[in-house]
């Protein structure tokens, strides 16, 4: 596999296909844990982390179990199953042998349980056919991608907070505004990908 | 049939060697956590102040028990209920309560300090502070605009005539309008002490007369006069030593410009 296909797939899974800001997955911790920026980079690592691992057991149980007994139907409970205990066995092992990670990582570990952003990675990695190590690095993508989303968002958030709005935008309102002009700016990027490698 | 019997069974083999592979990783890797912990959380007022030192009462939960020489009397808002109830947890001796509560050392509100320009800004200490040090005469007193009043989480501080006052029944001694004013005017101290300067002005006598009626000139009558020697003027300011000071109240008395007050918080009646 060319290294610039590896490259292509990445960037596409993290600019392009942003996945919140073009797909719309994994809204809830976007709005919810982006007041701060250090709780929204904290919560993107463990995304990323858990992303990377579950594409890593998913994809052999897809390709090993599920399409040899045409068991296609089962892939959505067994992924909810999958990423589910590997999010509690992550998290039992990272409090006994990485305690500051743990902490660091504190809440975000078990919420990321019921992200969708993360089933949507791996369900997605299986609908494009991509073989092992694509899958991994689409993985790696969509995790940059919610990271720098993340970051983008909770620097706005932490501007907006500090500003005086008219009392009607205040909060809520002016969030989601912001939000949305911030996905549309990553509707610039459609395009550029292709342009720049092919 | 084939394939539902193939799908419950895979399922389940799935969920079966998830479950083993759970149980097996919470039994090996337990981590034990002290039982302490949750007690001591649970007495702590969960303010999160920061009084006591630490950050927050989970912080001061986890000093405790990790031994090493955490007094048991640290929180101010707790006071002595809290200090009994670690104490017992801890088992060690209990000792006194260290009561505080805040003391703003100005006098001068709207009455006696004069006033160089009248401010229509934004309404609060920090941004009156930033245009020309406030619109009172003295940079060193009282803004007026209540930035304590907001910060203190217990409604202890009131204005009156622009001068923040503490109540002292209300004031627990936590020490976040400590941080909240721009001129460093409050501080925390012992509830035992009797009389304060109130006064931070650091200019010649003749300047702060100017300015206004409360401000100490740094005359020296209270040195002369204080019995105990407790008292000294350094920085054209009085200041009141509270090792030596026997809270007998005569400074007060003969203060000239009654920048030495008697502070009321012991017989105060809400």
């Amino acid at each position: 596999m060319d290294f610039k296909a590896m490259i292509i797939i990445m960037m596409s899974a993290a600019l392009v296909n942003n996945y919140v800001l073009s797909q719309f997955l994994g809204i809830c911790p976007f709005l919810g844990v982006s007041k701060e920026t250090k709780s929204a980079t904290g919560m993107s690592v463990a995304v990323i982390f858990v992303m990377l691992l579950a594409t890593a057991v998913t994809w052999p149980i897809q390709v090993f179990l599920l399409d040899r007994y045409s068991l296609g139907f089962l892939q959505i409970i067994v992924f909810i199953l999958i990423i589910a205990s590997l999010v509690q066995f992550v998290e039992i092992a990272t409090k006994k042998y990485i305690p500051a990670l743990y902490n660091s990582l504190g809440v975000f570990l078990p919420l990321i349980t019921t992200n969708c952003a993360v089933l949507a990675a791996v369900i997605l990695n299986i609908k494009e056919n991509y073989t092992f190590m694509q899958s991994m690095v689409n993985a790696l993508g969509a995790g940059l991608g919610f990271l720098l989303a993340m970051v983008i968002f909770s620097g706005i958030r932490e501007y907006t907070e500090n500003t005086d709005p008219p009392e009607s935008f205040k909060g809520i309102p002016l969030t989601m505004m912001s939000a949305a002009i911030l996905s549309l700016s990553f509707f610039g990027f459609a395009g550029v990908i292709e342009n720049m490698f092919g | 049939m084939d394939t539902i019997i193939i799908a419950v069974v895979s399922v389940t083999a799935i969920s079966a060697v998830c479950a083993v592979i759970l149980c097996a990783a919470s039994k090996f890797m337990a981590v034990k956590s002290d039982e302490r912990m949750v007690k001591i959380r649970e007495c702590l007022p969960g303010t999160n102040c920061g009084a006591c030192g630490f950050p927050g009462c989970d912080g001061y939960a986890a000093a405790l028990i990790s031994g090493g020489d955490v007094k048991t009397n640290l929180c101010a808002p707790g006071g002595a209920a809290v200090l009994e109830q670690l104490s017992g947890i801890l088992g060690v001796d209990a000792g006194d309560p260290a009561v505080k509560t805040a003391v703003v050392r100005c006098g001068g509100g709207d009455l006696q300090q004069k006033k160089k320009m009248d401010y229509k800004g934004i309404e609060t200490c920090m941004a009156a502070k930033q245009l020309f040090g406030g619109e009172g005469m003295c940079a060193f007193g009282c803004l007026g605009y209540g930035d304590c009043q907001a910060a203190c989480p217990g409604g202890a501080i009131c204005m009156e005539n622009k001068l923040a006052r503490v109540i002292p029944g209300l004031c627990t001694g936590c020490g976040l309008c400590v941080k909240a004013c721009p001129n460093n005017l409050i501080t925390v101290d012992d509830e035992s002490i009797a009389v304060a300067v109130l006064c931070k002005n650091m200019e010649k006598g003749a300047v702060v007369r100017k300015k206004c009626s409360s401000g100490c000139i740094g005359c020296k009558k209270c040195v002369r006069e204080c019995e105990a020697g407790a008292i000294a003027v350094e920085n054209n300011l009085a200041v009141i030593d509270y090792e030596k000071c026997t809270g007998c109240g005569h400074c007060a008395g003969v203060c000239v410009t009654k920048s030495i007050k008697l502070l009321a918080h012991k017989d105060y009646k809400i």
